[in-house]
């Protein structure tokens, strides 16, 4: 291959031959069609993974709480903030007898509020912030019962950076630090907690959850697919793209992209009212410039920096602008096909209306091209599915798919092994486990 | 469109040459928004771009001269009015149609955002 120069690339030549565990061939795309294998993610993914979950934005005050469904680890947890201000979180299951803890109208329906106690709604039983249980009714009625041993089940949970995770597994094998590893943890320098104006938007997908992961960790396809990104005098399907720098972590990535800066384009180039409103898809032009030397931020040093797309496993996506605003992704599985896709734009506040209607303005670009990629996304799994063939060839552009995809295959590995399957690498052609 | 002659004005009396649009884009959320957009024909969005595009740098400044937390009720209007010129300008700038180019059967709803 004689990839273009704009960027210098590593010594080997590509960046992904700079990582020669990723390999240059096709690769399988049966981790993002085969049921048997989603059930296997479940288990050696979801239930052993730090997990993002939310940001201490969600529990502003003592008492504060939330319920997250986490339908890939067949569970829901209570994250809370008890009356100490400690963070906890639980399974959101009564231990009397199992029924879904907190919600509201429908327990297939996440929630928040605040809260001094959690009643079951079943039986009555109360618990406090802290998971303790305070309150069993007609506890005579009960044989032996200790509400001292009959708090709520406790799920592992760290906070980061103001980003809450919690760790399904019995004994999380790592801290959350040590999860994150070095290139993810610098980022605890940037100024997160200032970044409190927030939209969020939610979307149920028609992909293995992968599969739109794929679609936000490549710039590949962005001349051809968001062609309208530039004005109708503008639009070329044939311009390139490449990425500035491309670096691995563990099984975390990030690529940065560089250029000149949206605000500073040709007027002509852009469409009324990104100049009229001085904003757009890379954010308010008004916003100052974040300072550089940030830690974590930019950690290839570009020129020109514009956006770091850190790709945190196995399903949070921490977008840096260099416009001073960031944009987190979480991508839930629901099914081997199905998946729930969260977005949040997080800005400073706006002092004033001029710069909540350019917020308001860069919120809406996001959305007008993420639909093009939700849309696109049905048509992907489709193809897939068909199966009319077996692998697909992946590019430089695309080392981020390549390493994501051979991470995970590796988790599903290594859960294997602890379990004692020396069987490893998934085999789509073997008869589904006899169940029952 | 035509004009609500008998009911108080939703927006400051400088933008009386808005207020025939004020009825149906004074919306204060984005997704009353997004559904007056789909429920729109391009002919009507296209009248509405046209007579605010001119209007929303006076607009902004109108808008200004007040807390944006703590904004009179016809400022606030106006800015739900802004919101609305600039969620219409997709279609009639970048799209030629109400909804992004591929989106097919895809969904995203907005569920938080700020609030003035």
């Amino acid at each position: 291959m004689s990839p273009g120069d704009l960027y210098p690339r590593p010594a080997e030549g590509t960046w992904t031959e700079h990582y020669p565990e990723l390999g240059t061939s096709e690769v399988s795309f049966q981790d993002s069609i085969s049921p048997e294998f989603y059930r296997r993610e479940q288990d050696a993914i979801f239930r052993q993974a730090w997990l993002n979950v939310g940001r201490v934005d969600d529990l502003p005050k003592r008492g504060s709480f939330f319920t997250k469904d986490i339908v890939a680890a067949r569970t829901s947890v209570i994250v809370t903030r008890d009356g100490d201000g400690v963070v906890h979180a639980f399974h959101n299951v009564c231990r009397h007898r199992g029924n879904k803890l907190v919600w509201d109208e429908s327990p297939t329906q996440e929630t928040s509020g605040f809260a001094r106690q959690f009643v079951c709604k079943y039986h009555g039983w109360r618990y406090g912030l802290d998971g303790a249980c305070t309150y069993v009714h007609q506890e005579d009625e009960f044989f032996d019962v200790e509400k001292a041993t009959l708090g709520l089940a406790e799920v592992a949970c760290e906070v980061w950076a103001g980003f809450i995770f919690v760790c399904l597994g019995k004994e999380p094998r790592q801290t959350l630090r040590e999860f994150l590893g070095p290139m993810v943890g610098a980022l605890e320098g940037y100024p997160f907690e200032a970044m409190t104006e927030r939209y969020s938007f939610r979307a149920e997908n028609n992909s293995n959850w992968k599969v739109f992961i794929d679609a936000f960790q490549e710039y590949y396809h962005v001349p051809p697919l968001h062609t309208y990104q530039l004005g109708p005098n503008n639009r070329d399907p044939n311009l390139t793209f490449e990425g500035a720098h491309y670096q691995l972590d563990g099984p975390h990535r990030v690529v940065s992209t560089t250029g000149v800066q949206k605000h500073k384009w040709p007027p002509e180039t852009m469409y009324p009212s990104e100049v009229l409103l001085r904003s757009g898809n890379m954010g308010p032009w008004d916003a100052h410039e974040l300072a550089a030397e940030i830690s974590g931020v930019n950690p290839g040093g570009v020129d020109r920096w514009g956006i770091d797309n850190f790709q945190i496993f196995p399903n949070l996506e921490i977008l840096i602008y260099e416009r001073n605003w960031y944009l987190s992704y979480r991508f839930w599985p629901t099914s081997h096909n199905t998946h729930v896709f969260e977005a949040d734009l997080w800005f400073t506040p706006a002092k004033t209306a001029r710069e909540r209607l350019a917020r308001e303005y860069a919120a809406i670009t996001v959305k007008e091209y993420a639909l093009q990629d939700c849309g696109t996304l049905d048509g992907t799994q489709l193809g897939l599915e068909s199966e009319a063939f077996d692998s697909y060839p992946l590019n430089d552009q695309e080392i981020l798919v390549r390493h994501f995809h051979k991470s995970v295959g590796d988790w599903v590995d290594a859960h294997r092994r602890a379990l004692g399957d020396e069987t490893l690498g998934f085999d789509p052609m073997a008869p589904p486990p006899v169940t029952g | 469109m035509t004009a609500v002659p008998m009911t108080t004005p939703m927006l400051p009396a400088e933008f009386a040459d808005l207020e025939p649009f004020a009825a149906t884009w004074c919306l204060a959320d984005e997704p009353s928004r997004w559904e007056q957009r789909l429920a729109s024909s391009m002919e009507d969005m296209r009248a509405f771009y046209d007579a605010c595009f001119p209007r929303a740098e006076e607009a902004i400044s109108y808008c200004d001269k007040f807390d944006v937390n703590a904004l009179p009720e016809d400022a606030s209007n106006l800015l739900n009015l802004l919101f609305s010129f600039a969620l219409v300008s997709y279609p009639i700038e970048v799209w030629d149609q109400p909804e992004p180019v591929h989106t097919g059967n895809a969904r995203i709803d907005r569920i938080r955002e700020p609030r003035h």
